[in-house]
């Protein structure tokens, strides 16, 4: 099943041309409305409407999250805020956020393309959909929840957490599709067994994993404990949240959405685009986006491009299932981050050294983080009250920070490994 | 159907297009709109062969139509209904359409079967009625409508039409945009240019905005209705203070 037909199954020859004619347009708008691209554009001697080819690309300059930081909250808009009639945030996290906004067509489009992913994952209008991504800044939910209303799902916009009461309702209200992280998933089926409640009995027949990292075993055993079709699909708050991307029945990679998306891999160390085929990094130029175009992102998420077609029909290009980033970015919990956050957190606290380590498991269904910090001996007193205290003051210091709560350990000076060059920070055990 | 690439052209050394890519679906109306001077007309006379591309390409049905002369165009296939008209004024009604069908009867073998005015009669009936008339004797709006019958003699693959509303009455354009409509539901293509911006996104399915000899906006028509920097420049609205 399709949701946009003639879009999805393009003869590729006119997908080049409306993406060139698409792209021109883009570039004009950036180069109109966005002091930054109009600046960047400037500084690298480059005419916008001297773009003949979508190979063009390739000289235009690339736009990093920090470039979105940076022009936080408002500054790579492209049109006044008195026509962007939604905002969404990356994570609500400080110092890292970045601001997203969408005009009514943007909306318009970004609910046609999750529709598209939850039709192409087999979603109907017949379909009882429970959306258990955090509704809120984050885009999972809204996104996914406009798609499914568009195309006539019924839509119950649940929100994450609480899982006994997902339950409930998935019993209840006879959930058939079910949107949410893969691990979110994982967990409910686990609580599903200790409740005691028959999968059998259920209608649920669907499921649409996305917002993290996950893996075909994942898949498997989401299939077998909750008697459903997974599916995966991609997206990123930057470019206009779920919607980007997603697989279709045969779940042999995922469709990128290219009549709105221009997509490109590049090596991440030297920015060349790679052979076809071979791994880089993600890199995607918006074609349709009113508020808040953006000119090759790069994604830091390291996928590569399916060759040939798919049975399907459609004949929009596939990428593999994301395997992982270029950057030290974690995400954990659905939230976004970065080792230098944490870094910048402790620098501020007197007693600490600039040495630690983050470990991430996961434990059960969800992950535990914790960060091991070197201490001052001094610190290590007898005063037990006053140890705890100061841990305290760090893991505060740390929630307020990135969003999420996360364990502290105190070690001695010097108890870290140290490593030749670049140092390991991150241990990561999740096995996913 | 038709398939513009990175077109450029211009009248010596005034470069008015730079770069117009644009397509036409079969079965669709496109319009192309902008403020005068923006080169819809200068992009018109291009694809008809009757100005020369600088630079870029022009597939009409997948053939590159860009090098070729104006009469073999029509033969291809795209006809024009050109702005203000121009209907043979000393010339009646019947022969101004039958100049139009000129390209098929040179090529037909059922001479008699080329020259069928009926399937135009049928959709302005009007013309019928004034059949011998001398076409500068008749109103502005039937004038519109013996132009773009004269280009429907030809059986067109694609119809491109220059500011058919231009100089009509708000009653006849009505009538002219419903016309149009109505030969998209007959399954003809239509670019259509226009200033009157409101009533061509209206029916059409798509468009484009020109300004400046460039495209700036395109996209589906109920997406531009909506797009406010279209709104505030071509559909006269003033958005500040609604």
């Amino acid at each position: 099943m399709y949701w946009q037909q003639e879009k999805e199954c393009m003869v590729r020859e006119d997908m080049a041309q409306l993406q060139l004619e698409r792209l021109q347009s883009t570039l004009f708008r950036a180069a109109t409305h966005v002091p930054f691209y109009r600046a960047e554009f400037k500084k690298m001697n480059i005419d916008p409407d001297g773009f003949t080819s979508l190979d063009d690309l390739r000289r235009l300059p690339f736009t990093t999250k920090a470039d979105l930081r940076d022009n936080y909250p408002y500054g790579l808009f492209a049109v006044p805020l008195r026509e962007v009639v939604r905002i969404h945030s990356s994570s609500g996290t400080t110092g890292q956020a970045t601001v997203v906004g969408y005009t009514r067509n943007d909306l318009k489009n970004w609910s046609d393309l999750t529709a598209r992913i939850m039709t192409s994952a087999g979603v109907t209008p017949d379909d009882v959909v429970q959306i258990a991504f955090g509704y809120g800044l984050f885009t999972g939910g809204f996104g996914m929840h406009y798609g499914a209303e568009r195309l006539g799902a019924s839509v119950i916009p649940i929100s994450s957490g609480n899982t006994k009461r997902q339950l409930r309702i998935m019993q209840d209200f006879k959930t058939s599709a079910l949107v949410c992280t893969p691990s979110y998933a994982l967990l409910m089926a686990d609580r599903m067994v200790d409740m005691g409640i028959n999968i059998n009995a259920l209608p649920l027949r669907v499921g649409l994993f996305g917002g993290e990292p996950w893996s075909e075993a994942m898949r498997r055993e989401l299939e077998e404990k909750l008697h459903i079709k997974a599916s995966d699909n991609y997206g990123l708050s930057e470019i206009m949240g779920p919607g980007v991307a997603g697989e279709c029945r045969e779940a042999n990679g995922l469709h990128i959405n290219e009549d709105h998306f221009l997509v490109e891999i590049i090596d991440p160390d030297t920015l060349e685009p790679v052979a076809p085929g071979e791994v880089g990094e993600l890199v995607i130029t918006t074609l349709t986006k009113e508020a808040f175009p953006v000119i090759r992102y790069r994604t830091r998420d390291l996928t590569r491009l399916l060759p040939g077609p798919c049975p399907c029909g459609r004949t929009l290009q596939r990428m593999e299932r994301v395997f992982g980033r270029t950057d030290d970015m974690l995400i954990i919990k659905g939230v976004n981050v970065f080792p230098s956050q944490i870094e910048a957190v402790l620098f501020e606290i007197e007693g600490t050294e600039p040495h630690y380590q983050i470990i991430v498991e996961r434990e059960g269904r969800l992950d535990k983080t914790t960060v091991l910090v070197e201490v001052v001996n001094a610190i290590f007193s007898d005063q037990m009250k006053e140890q705890r205290e100061f841990v305290n003051q760090i893991q505060k210091r740390l929630q307020v920070e990135l969003g999420i709560g996360v364990e502290v350990k105190l070690v001695e000076e010097k108890t870290l490994e140290r490593s030749e060059g670049k140092a390991r920070r991150v241990i990561d055990k999740r096995q996913i | 159907m038709l398939r513009i690439k990175n077109l450029s052209a211009g009248y010596g050394r005034l470069k008015v297009l730079r770069n117009i890519s644009l397509h036409v679906n079969q079965g669709e109306i496109v319009t192309l709109i902008g403020a005068n001077g923006a080169g819809k007309t200068t992009l018109l006379s291009t694809v008809c062969g009757l100005l020369r591309a600088t630079n870029g390409e022009i597939y009409l049905q997948g053939r590159d139509i860009s090098r070729q002369r104006p009469e073999r165009i029509v033969a291809s296939g795209c006809s024009l209904v050109p702005e203000g008209r121009q209907v043979f004024a000393a010339m009646s009604v019947r022969d101004n359409l039958l100049l139009g069908a000129f390209v098929r009867y040179r090529a037909a073998k059922n001479k008699r079967r080329s020259m069928d005015l009926k399937p135009v009669y049928q959709l302005f009936p009007v013309l019928k009625e004034r059949e011998a008339q001398m076409a500068g004797t008749l109103s502005g709006g039937e004038q519109q409508m013996l132009a773009m019958g004269r280009a429907l003699m030809a059986q067109p693959a694609l119809i491109m039409m220059d500011e058919p509303s231009t100089g009509l009455a708000p009653m006849i354009v009505k009538n002219i945009f419903s016309i149009i409509r109505q030969l998209k539901d007959k399954g003809n293509t239509v670019l259509l240019i226009e200033q009157n911006a409101r009533a061509a996104l209206r029916i059409a399915d798509r468009g484009y905005v020109m300004e400046n000899g460039k495209i700036i906006v395109q996209g589906p028509a109920a997406d531009l209705l909506a797009n406010q920097d279209v709104q505030r420049a071509y559909l006269g609205q003033n958005v500040d203070n609604k």
